[in-house]
């Protein structure tokens, strides 16, 4: 790859259209004009349900799938004119991580670690110094001749990491490369992919259905619906301040938002008084402030559902208090909260 | 001479039989061989040319599976027939042994191309997928990514045409190619010599046996790995 300052993957407009399964079928637009940039040394996750076309989007950037129209570089080269022979050239410096691993099961993981070693035309001297350096790193270094089919899920992707990181790729796509896994083994491979990012510098484009994989490892988040980026930002931002509906949904899958109804109802059942939904950000008004008010003003409050997250150094989160008194003096104190903690009715 | 007090030649045509046996394996053998690595490149070339495969290509697909599916249901008794002139020009004779393991070859070709493409696509797309996501060349993904993924089913796969190619000996007698079929037939079926018959097929099933226990052995080995 040749070094460039500008980000590492940009994607301008890009569009992938699929045939219809049939002839007459209308196409299927998996990816609609998307606009990207993916800087060096970040992690950058692209969110959304199935069928939002991330996992499409991602093989645009290795041109797996070449774009229908629009535009993707890689470390400043445009991906779309690149013959057979340079699209391989330009693979050899992107890892790919995926969700079912896709080890060659007629390997040991030995084997495994030394493909990509020999299609990048390594000696083989070399590839023996090469894979136990890449087995110590992702901590397999006793099961170099294990057969893949031996090992955990874990372990699998732990070797299909080592596998992505092989040539010293500066850039690593991860296809869900948690979500066939535990909960306790998804977070030690994400502990491995921040350690990728942050010891060997690697940049990282991740994709994934789950918000807690966003809000463990990633930077910046791009959320997509529909073929189309629907928001993207840093992901304290994102978190924070949603502004589109599919965000508001995945937000609320890790960070407690307003109860539903049919708990409100059972919350009213066992407590008195006004519910009132109270948001929390680092920057603003604290928990303790909004308490402090309401003993003031001599108004009595119960937290009766919610929690406040920590993201990458950011508290935030939602409390719905059920408040008692004098209503008077509750309407005082919310008044008085308003310009620091923003409150909702809930109804 | 009596066998189970049962009037047989066996005794006195013990060398044509031991012959017999020889020629069986070597058309089947040869057979297996030529056909087999032949099979498996054409079984490669419909598995490669189908739609989404490495060099997706469906003129020359159709074009493939067309004439595997022309030839693959010809009766062996007539194929042989008909292939007489080809053998000819080929190999220089329509008759006997090679006449007969030649057309034995040209047909284990058709029957097991079709083995090795069914065996081909259960390999996974994510692991080609993988391969091509490291930027191996597409001749290098199907020498040796698929292939290899594949090796266990594969030997299982000609374990089975093994069989089918030794059925196929069987008829060689129709361009007197010899062998144990042949055998059996002259001086079992039409002599009314049932020891004859049943020990042609005691040897037969004897090679069939010692086959497929070597072929399930080094299926089994294989896909340990």
């Amino acid at each position: 790859m040749t070094a460039s300052t500008g980000p590492l993957v940009e994607l301008r407009g890009a569009v992938k259209e699929f045939p219809g399964a049939r002839r007459g079928d209308a196409v299927h637009r998996a990816v609609d004009g998307v606009d990207l940039s993916v800087e060096r040394g970040e992690i950058f996750a692209i969110i959304g349900y199935s069928g939002a076309g991330k996992s499409t989007l991602v093989r645009l950037v290795n041109a797996l799938e070449p774009v229908t129209a629009g535009s993707v570089v890689v470390d400043g080269v445009d991906v779309t004119t690149l013959s057979e022979r340079g699209l391989r050239e330009l693979r050899r410096g992107i890892g790919m991580v995926f969700q079912q691993f896709n080890l060659m099961e007629s390997r040991t993981v030995w084997g495994n670690l030394a493909f990509p070693l020999t299609v990048a035309g390594m000696a083989r001297e070399e590839q023996q110094r090469r894979i136990s350096e890449l087995l110590h790193f992702v901590g397999l270094a006793d099961k170099a001749h294990a057969r893949v089919g031996d090992l955990s899920g874990g372990q699998k992707q732990r070797v299909g990491i080592a596998r992505a990181l092989a040539t010293n790729p500066p850039l690593l796509l991860a296809d869900e490369a948690t979500s066939a896994l535990d909960p306790d083994t998804t977070r030690d491979v994400l502990d491995l992919l921040e350690r990728v990012n942050r010891e060997l510098g690697v940049t990282i484009l991740l994709i994934t259905h789950e918000m807690d994989v966003v809000r463990r490892i990633a930077h910046r988040v791009a959320v997509m619906d529909a073929g189309k980026v629907v928001e993207q930002g840093p992901v304290v931002d994102v978190f924070t301040e949603p502004q589109h509906d599919v965000t508001r949904r995945f937000v609320r899958t890790v960070v407690e938002d307003v109860p539903d109804p049919d708990v409100v109802a059972a919350l009213r059942e066992r407590h008195p008084g006004r519910f009132v939904r109270l948001a929390f950000r680092d920057t603003a008004g604290r928990p303790s402030q909004a308490f402090a008010a309401f003993a003031r003003h001599d108004v009595g409050f119960e937290l009766v559902h919610g929690g406040i997250e920590e993201i990458q150094g950011t508290s935030f989160g939602n409390l719905t208090v059920a408040l008692t008194g004098d209503a008077a003096a509750v309407d005082a104190a919310l008044a008085e909260l308003a310009p620091v903690v923003p409150w909702t009715e809930v109804a | 001479m009596t066998a189970l007090g049962i009037d047989t030649r066996l005794g006195d045509l013990q060398p044509e039989f031991w012959q017999a046996a020889g020629e069986t394996l070597v058309m089947a053998s040869t057979g297996l061989v030529l056909g087999g690595l032949l099979g498996l490149a054409l079984g490669l070339g419909l598995y490669v040319t189908r739609g989404g495969g490495l060099y997706a290509n469906r003129p020359l697909f159709v074009v493939l599976n067309v004439i595997v599916n022309f030839f693959r249901p010809i009766p062996f008794v007539i194929f042989v027939a008909a292939l007489q002139p080809l053998a000819r020009v080929v190999i220089g004779t329509g008759i006997e042994i090679w006449a007969a393991t030649f057309a034995i070859t040209i047909a284990a070709i058709f029957g097991v191309s079709r083995i090795v493409e069914q065996n081909l696509v259960t390999v996974s797309p994510g692991v080609i997928e993988a391969a091509r996501a490291m930027g191996a060349s597409r001749a290098r993904i199907a020498l040796t990514v698929v292939l290899p993924e594949a090796l266990g089913p594969l030997i299982l796969g000609f374990t089975f045409a093994f069989v089918a190619i030794v059925d196929m000996t069987a008829i060689a007698g129709v361009v007197a190619g010899g062998g144990l079929g042949s055998f059996a037939q002259r001086f079992g079926f039409r002599q009314f010599d049932q020891v004859i018959t049943w020990s042609a097929i005691v040897v037969l099933v004897g090679f069939v046996m010692i086959i497929q226990l070597g072929g399930n052995t080094l299926a089994r080995r294989v896909m340990r790995r």
